[in-house]
């Protein structure tokens, strides 16, 4: 691959976050290098999603900082980590579903829009070209997902798999340089998984988008991801690259089933 | 047949003043989510403003043209629906981002008791009127088709105008621009808004900002056929059919629910009325709205309620 990965990029101290009682994430730390495919694996309420929705600000750790990029937040939200470079996508599809997929990809451009109000309500000089340059970022997410056939089509009307593909394709329209998936395989056909794992490396190989995900089919984690962490119970149980994970005897009893 | 047009378009102009709250109710709906209660309260707050300031400018400026001293007033009282618009969001929406609709809908009933008395505490609880020079006599026109021609209310046709235009500048903000986009996707959901940078504080401001104007024009028009008057709250009412009808996410549908009940309750009171005793344009609305709740919850226009199992 032509990629080079880089310096640490997204680093995470020590987070903890609780639910009233319940512990979701225990004592967690674990970096992300810039440019590569960092996966986070573990059983059904593990705290993946939590993990997740820790970075991109959704909760609030009550311990724990976020680094990124050398900068410290104690307290994310979503604005900032949006401003930051940071895009997600959901593992129950978030799409704007009165919204076709073209209006859905430009409200991703939303942050780089400069003119203000007042030029869009005259459709001002400015603003139509402004309009029309996102348009054209729009279009080329669109020829890269080749999702050409259905950019008219109401979201609410796609078939499950088209629509994960339009959030991702959301989420590529803000040109993020880190990249959260919340299972972006989940409930597909080998098909589409096999199409959906195509665009994230593609994704990773050209635009050299670091990329965070979750997901529950072990093959394809351990196939494209260059670093896995594990979790169980909020605990981390192991991180390193796949052949280490997969050696790793914690990760076995926890996860990939043990061998009694 | 002249009467029949008659009727019609008494019942159009009619109508065009309910899509007007109407309005007010929709925007909200469709850029937050939640169904505004305080849209009334809104209305009369924006009327009094109005009523007041007119009454007030000429004696603190001391200007003698009544139009620039209306044209000062309504500015001063767009700008006061804008602060109010955020205090609002400061004090109400912001704590409540991600809360289910319940809750917002209560907070809107609070919003509205608070409006209703705050406003009359500062502006007074007396009826005021409002004169924007409407001309107010009659036209008679096509009076060569007709048999003595139809009798317009010149003043039900310029609201209706004026109603007609506003409505069709928002539905295009909505539609064509950028801000209009980005308050549709916080209507749809919150927080892949929030995930993608759309500011949710800075639309809300946006979105009770435009319903703030709206409820101004309405009130300013209502005000000035009615008076300004406690009661002008319940107009509000009137929109609520409108909504239902239309369906609460469609700005078309304000415009077409409204003349809708506008006409059914002319045609149906001057042509059934007699049948049946009168008073049919008190209830005919209210009637019409609970067939649309049984048979089409979500209006003419609405978004289809649909859920994947």
């Amino acid at each position: 691959m032509s990629r080079q990965i880089g310096e640490v990029i997204l680093n995470l101290k020590n987070v903890s976050l609780a639910f009233g009682g319940v512990k979701a994430l225990t004592d967690i730390s674990f970096d992300v290098r810039e440019h590569e495919i960092r996966a986070i694996i573990g059983p059904n309420g593990a705290g993946k999603s939590s993990m997740l929705n820790v970075i991109n600000g959704v909760y609030r750790p009550q311990q724990g900082e976020i680094i990124l990029r050398g900068q410290h937040f104690s307290k994310m939200n979503p604005y900032k980590a949006a401003k930051a470079g940071i895009s997600r996508t959901f593992q129950n599809i978030a799409l704007f579903k009165g919204m076709n997929v073209i209006d859905n990809l430009m409200t991703g451009r939303n942050l780089q829009i400069r003119s203000n109000l007042i030029q869009q309500a005259f459709w001002w000089g400015p603003a139509r070209r402004e309009e029309l340059a996102h348009r054209v970022k729009v279009e080329q997410v669109i020829d890269f997902l080749e999702i050409q056939y259905i950019r008219k089509t109401p979201v609410g009307r796609l078939p499950y798999g088209l629509q994960k593909r339009v959030d991702l394709g959301r989420a590529l329209a803000m040109e993020p340089s880190i990249l959260l998936l919340d299972e972006p395989m989940a409930g597909m056909n080998v098909e589409e998984k096999q199409d959906m794992c195509r665009f994230i490396l593609d994704v990773n190989d050209q635009f050299g988008t670091t990329i965070v995900l979750i997901e529950h089919d072990m093959a394809v984690v351990m196939d494209i991801s260059d670093r896995v962490v594990v979790l169980d119970y909020g605990k981390k149980i192991g991180d390193g690259d796949p052949d280490e994970v997969r050696a790793n005897p914690e990760v076995i009893s926890a996860y990939l089933g043990a061998s009694h | 047949m002249g009467f029949f047009l008659e009727t019609l378009i008494g019942g159009l102009m009619a109508g065009m003043l309910y899509s007007l709250v109407a309005l007010g109710f929709v925007l909200i709906f469709k850029a937050s989510g939640v169904f505004n209660f305080a849209q009334g309260a809104m209305v009369l707050f924006a009327a009094l403003a109005m009523a007041r300031f007119s009454a007030w400018i000429p004696q603190w400026l001391g200007i003698d043209s009544r139009f620039l001293a209306n044209t000062v007033a309504f500015l001063l009282a767009g700008a006061l629906m804008f602060v109010v618009a955020w205090l609002i969001e400061r004090l109400v929406l912001r704590h409540l981002v991600n809360q289910e609709g319940a809750t917002l809908l209560m907070a809107t009933l609070g919003i509205a008791y608070v409006l209703e008395g705050v406003g009359t505490s500062v502006f007074g609880s007396d009826i005021y009127k409002i004169d924007v020079g409407m001309p107010k006599e009659p036209v008679m026109i096509l009076e060569g088709a007709f048999e003595g021609g139809l009798l317009i209310n010149k003043e039900d046709f310029v609201a209706a105008l004026i109603a007609a235009v506003l409505v069709g500048l928002l539905a295009l903000f909505f539609q064509k621009t950028a801000t209009g986009r980005a308050l549709r996707a916080v209507a749809d959901d919150h927080q892949a808004a929030q995930s993608i940078g759309i500011p949710l504080n800075r639309i809300w401001v946006i979105v009770w900002c435009v319903a703030g104007v709206v409820a101004l024009v309405a009130g300013v028009i209502w005000g000035s056929k009615l008076g300004v008057q406690f009661s002008l709250a319940t107009v509000a009412l009137r929109g609520l059919p409108v909504v239902i009808l239309g369906g609460l996410t469609s700005i078309p549908g304000a415009i077409i629910g409204g003349l809708i009940i506008g006409v059914g309750e002319k045609l149906s009171e001057v042509y059934l009325g007699p049948m049946i005793g009168g008073g049919i344009e008190i209830w005919f609305a209210y009637q019409l709205a609970l067939l649309f709740l049984l048979f089409r919850p979500q209006g003419l226009f609405g978004e289809k309620i649909i859920d994947r199992v």
